[in-house]
């Protein structure tokens, strides 16, 4: 079985953004950018069903500038066997992604193809979704349990009113939540071996996609400060204050 | 053009989730229809006529849509949704699950989780993690859209009499089905619809200890949530999660315990009305955000508190 996994060079979860003075966009200059928490899960998930047997090959996929070979790399080292790098230097919107891993999907024929749930910086929570669409494949998003057997997966998600368990017939789009495993470190051997791994690159016009969106941004904006609150020295204050001054007990 | 908003419901009742939708629906202007997707839903169709300002309820009751399973929904709504100008979905797991569907079939970019309608094809929702909000103008044909609950009031849920149109959708999918859940009951309020919220993060140190946050919850009549930490360190279930990736609340009052207030944890809570940090750590990016901030140790503050409510 081979699986396909998607894998965004995002900014870095630890950072804190900070809008243009334009309100053009955030600014990203000089700030640290790493692979999307959500696809570290994604990769990880894939690497354990090639090691218990299940899966044969990983390929890793991502759509990005030349500076995303990074984040492959990275996959390659926690041990997906080679990477494609779709090269593009626009800022795409979840649909465009999606239109370019279909294409991928065309190509590689994967029976299990697995996305984060969610980009960390446009918080869109679309791309897998899309794809399962586009490619006619079920979907099992926000997962915490994936389990493959006799051409279908059954996927355990995390739903707002608990867990749901959905199975679906392979070839199929799964999305990771943050209890699906809990990621392993690259050793440094293997961040050594991950630079001999194959390491292909595409681009759109090669995949015959036509990029576009219908979604212009207008401005980006700092949201609205909360004014600093005071520390209170008691219980026994707190409750006056929520009583009498804030009033919302 | 009209606009369809998309029920979220449990077949016998509707979510809440749903009234913030229409409001967002009718701030857009237009004739606002719901689509009520399931199977044995007329009680939920017949909530959904009632809501004020709805103007037609259409009513796709069949097995094929007992548990809203994503492929089966995008095909109905995709079809259904052509004739509109607007889709729109409360961003729920529900609506997250399946209107990413409807838009890729309809080849059109969806809008996710907006905050604010600024005019029909211009809308604000927020990015990286809460930390800028972004205005968006749409020129797609149709505009498919979630609606972030938190971002408008919840519309009148009585007081409409729309008429119910029964429909037929397309045939099942075939390629997925549902084999069950595992749904939390609780008769404390819902999280993200809960007027006092009392959550609990990694320095509440084991499960049984949040009893002393359902204690105090109690006796606010509040919902309970938790950090990622807590979740994931199996304190208490996913459900519970508040944050960029988890539920997004902002109650009146936010009770924060223990927690040390990461942005991504921040994202789900800084628009509460009214928030207090209890942490023993003065430090802590919590108190930055909070209105009144009690450096404690959590086990001696919060039993003293629930004693003095
Ligand atoms: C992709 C991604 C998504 C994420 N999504 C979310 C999300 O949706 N929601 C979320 O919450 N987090 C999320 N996180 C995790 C987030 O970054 C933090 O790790 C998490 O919020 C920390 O939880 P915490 O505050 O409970 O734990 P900690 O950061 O460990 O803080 C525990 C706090 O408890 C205090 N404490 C300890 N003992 C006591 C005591 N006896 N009395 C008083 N205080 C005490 C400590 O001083 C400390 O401040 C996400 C992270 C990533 C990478
Ligand atoms: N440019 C990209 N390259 C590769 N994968 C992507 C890209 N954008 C999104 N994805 C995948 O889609 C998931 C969800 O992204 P989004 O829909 O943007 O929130 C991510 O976690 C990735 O797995």
């Amino acid at each position: 079985m081979k699986v396909l996994v998607a894998v965004k060079r995002v900014i870095d979860y630890n950072v804190k953004v900070r809008v243009k003075a334009d309100n053009t966009d955030v600014d990203l200059t000089n700030v640290k950018m790493a692979m999307n928490p959500f696809d570290e899960i994604a990769i990880e998930e894939a690497v354990r069903l090639k090691e218990s047997g299940v899966a044969t090959e990983v390929v890793v996929v991502s759509i990005g500038g030349k500076e995303s070979q990074e984040q492959i790399r990275t996959a390659l080292a926690l041990g997906a066997d080679r990477g494609i790098l779709v090269e593009t230097g626009e800022k795409l919107g979840s649909l465009s992604v999606a239109k370019l891993l279909k294409a991928v999907v065309d190509e590689e024929k994967p029976d299990l193809v697995i996305l984060g749930k969610q980009s960390i910086d446009n918080d869109n929570n679309q791309t897998g979704q899309m794809l399962a669409a586009l490619a006619s494949m079920p979907q099992g998003t926000f997962a915490s349990e994936v389990k493959v057997a006799d051409g279908q997966v059954a996927v355990t998600r995390e739903v707002d009113g608990g867990l749901q368990t959905v199975s679906l017939k392979l070839p199929a789009v799964v999305t990771t939540d943050l209890r699906l495993n809990e990621p392993r470190y690259a050793s440094l051997p293997n961040i050594m071996k991950a630079k001999r791994k194959p390491l292909d690159t595409k681009t759109p016009e090669e995949l015959g996609v036509t990029l576009g969106s219908t979604i212009t941004t207008l401005k980006v904006e700092p949201p609205a400060e909360r004014q600093a609150g005071i520390k209170v020295a008691s219980v026994e204050e707190l409750v006056d204050k929520l009583k009498n001054e804030a009033k919302v007990i | 053009m009209a606009i369809l908003v998309i029920a979220e419901h449990t077949n016998d009742a509707l979510n809440g989730a749903t009234l913030n939708a229409v409001t967002a629906a009718l701030a857009i202007g237009g004739d606002v229809d719901v689509l009520v997707a399931g199977s044995n839903c007329s009680a939920a169709a017949e909530s959904a006529a009632k809501i004020s300002g709805v103007n037609k309820v259409l009513c796709a009751d069949d097995a094929t849509y007992e548990h809203q399973l994503a492929e089966n929904m995008g095909l109905l709504v995709s079809d259904l949704g052509k004739s509109y100008g607007h889709i729109l979905a409360s961003a729920t797991t529900g609506g997250k699950n399946f209107m990413p569907r409807v838009a890729a079939l309809l080849d059109v970019d969806q809008i996710s989780e907006i905050i604010r309608v600024d005019s029909p094809d211009t809308f604000a929702r927020p990015i990286y993690a809460g930390n800028a909000i972004a205005t968006v103008q749409s020129s797609a044909s149709v505009k498919v859209i979630t609606v972030r609950g938190t971002g408008f009031d919840a519309a009148p849920a009585e007081g409409g009499s729309a008429v119910v149109e029964l429909i037929n959708g397309p045939a099942d999918a075939g390629i997925s089905s549902f084999v069950g859940e595992e749904l939390a009951s609780s008769d404390r309020p819902e999280l993200s619809a809960a007027d006092i919220v009392v959550s609990g993060g990694r320095g509440m140190g084991n499960g049984e200890n949040f009893e002393l946050l359902y204690t105090l919850a109690d006796k606010l009549g509040a919902a309970v949530g938790a950090s990622r930490a807590a979740v994931d360190a199996g304190f208490v279930p996913n459900d519970m999660q508040v944050g960029q990736t988890g539920k997004i609340v902002a109650p009146n009052l936010y009770i924060a315990v223990g927690i040390s207030g990461a942005i991504q944890h921040l994202a789900g809570m800084k628009d509460s009305k009214v928030i207090v940090a209890i942490n023993k750590d003065e430090e802590a990016p919590i108190f930055q955000v909070a209105d009144y901030g009690l450096v404690a140790d959590l086990f001696e503050a919060v039993p003293e508190l629930e004693k003095q409510l």
